[in-house]
């Protein structure tokens, strides 16, 4: 899968998780969607190169939508919408 | 022959209510907290209800409480952990000599990773003067880290001020607290630090639980890797039994905390008055602001190793400096950076007391002490002349 780079997202909710390693990313990432409302904004703060393939991958099988990442410096930013299932 | 024990700083008994709340998770229930059947989901919640316990303790959030085996790996996760996850900002850690070897070490430890430490000297009385912290600031700096109170002399630190100190400066502020939680009430949001250590074992609880606050939001890299336990910040299967009783240990300190603070606080001030008519005791640390129940001096012209072994063959349990100082027969570093000679430093003693000592303790004490120190004296060739160095001036507080 091709990674597509955004700026200026506006998010609904963050999760900071930079310096946890596999599987936060994932647990971090169930966890928050839950509460959220279709359509609305994840941003996930990670380190964990993992989560490149990992992430995309969840939100394919889950129905949901990978808008992105924005790269800074030392940890990426990641981008998940919530559909409506 | 009747233990007395007055080496509280070191560990305490724990309280049969406490074991009793952990003996169902050595039997019964011994799930992993990580599985989904039931035996792990009641594990799971046993920890949940600790992890409240412990954060009401100390008025934090439970999720701001990260259990871990002892207070040396939470200090050594504190130190290590800001540093790292901060070294992209600078790469300057500030420390005092007051410090619990594990954060010493700890701090050694980061020097050889190219981080500079600097490690600040007390004054006389232990303590660390909040403006030595302000002039130790870079622009690298990002963790300083300054005891609550030392378990070798009792003073306890301004931490207050050094926190606000350390925020003036956007700097990350940690506490060894492992000496004052449980001894003296600790309120993370009155000391507006980032991260504090405690262990269970020092207030009634067993060894082998102890737990880091760490601020919400405050990033940290983990010290052990592994699986997600403590949101995965801290992996390794839990100590499901310790840390149920350090929950219940936490519950009954806080309801008995002002209790037990008067408790030692009285049989403390009857051990000092006790033995004023012991002659050329210097007491250490700061006579006001200290740990309740702690008396620590340095008796001249012996050493602790031969006081130590003469109570204990009366059945007293005491110290002579911290535990590890006692094993490595050398002159206490947190003595010596408070300016006390190395002579008179070997002769440091410290009596801890807590809720299991009586009225009758203290006067068996005050009968035994005195002529231990009276047998070692006879045996010392400085007793009769002294020694040069203490004819310079040791630098301790109060000498009777």
């Amino acid at each position: 899968m091709t990674i597509k780079f955004v700026e200026n997202v506006k998010p609904d909710v963050t999760t900071d998780i930079v310096y946890m390693m596999c599987p936060m990313h994932l647990l971090k990432l169930e966890e928050k969607i839950k509460d959220l409302q279709p359509g609305q904004i994840l941003e996930i703060l990670t380190d964990y190169d993992g989560a490149l393939e990992d992430i995309p991958d969840w939100c394919e099988k889950t129905g949901n939508d990978f808008l992105g990442i924005d790269e800074t410096t030392g940890y990426y930013k990641f981008y998940i919408k919530k559909n409506a299932r | 022959m009747k233990r007395r024990y007055f080496d509280h700083v070191a560990t305490n008994p724990i309280l049969p209510e406490v074991l009793d709340a952990m003996m169902p998770y050595f039997r019964e229930e011994y799930g992993n907290p990580l599985s989904v059947y039931d035996l792990g989901m009641n594990a799971r919640e046993a920890i949940e209800n600790s992890r409240q316990q412990v954060a009401a303790l100390i008025n934090a959030e439970p999720s701001e409480i990260i259990f871990t085996s002892s207070g040396a790996e939470a200090n050594n996760f504190a130190l290590r952990g800001i540093a790292l996850a901060r070294q992209h900002e600078g790469k300057h850690a500030i420390v005092s000599r007051m410090e619990h070897h594990s954060i010493l070490n700890s701090a050694r430890v980061l020097e050889k990773m190219d981080f500079a430490v600097t490690y600040l000297t007390p004054d006389k009385y232990g303590t660390i003067d909040p403006e030595t912290v302000r002039r130790a600031i870079t622009d690298e700096t990002t963790i300083i880290s300054i005891t609550h109170a030392s378990s070798e002399v009792g003073t306890i630190e301004p931490i207050k001020e050094i926190a606000e100190i350390a925020h003036e400066k956007g700097i990350v502020f940690h506490s060894d607290a492992v000496a004052t939680v449980g001894n003296i009430p600790v309120d993370i949001k009155y000391l507006g630090v980032d991260l504090l250590s405690m262990a269970a074992h020092q207030f009634y609880g067993p060894k082998g639980a102890a737990a880091l606050y760490l601020k919400k939001g405050q990033r940290i890299t983990p010290l052990i890797y592994g699986g997600i336990q403590e949101g995965g910040r801290r992996a390794g299967t839990e100590n499901v039994p310790a840390i149920v009783g350090m929950g219940k240990a936490a519950v009954i300190t806080g309801e008995q905390i002002v209790n037990r603070m008067n408790h030692v606080s009285v049989l403390r001030n009857k051990l000092i008055k006790g033995l004023k008519k012991v002659p050329n005791i210097h007491y250490t640390g700061d006579l006001e602001k200290r740990l309740p129940g702690h008396a620590s001096m340095c008796v001249e012209y012996i050493e602790g190793e031969g006081m130590l072994l003469l109570l204990a063959s009366k059945g007293i349990c005491a110290a002579s400096g911290s535990a590890c100082t006692s094993k490595a027969l050398k002159a206490s570093p947190v003595l010596l950076s408070m300016g006390i000679p190395s002579s008179l430093a070997h002769g440091s003693i410290v009596f801890s007391l807590g809720i299991d000592n009586t009225e009758d303790d203290i006067d068996y004490l005050l009968e035994e002490f005195p002529q231990i120190i009276e047998k070692l004296r006879a045996m010392s060739p400085f007793a009769a002349k002294g020694w040069a160095d203490m004819e310079e001036g040791g630098s301790c507080t109060a000498k009777n």
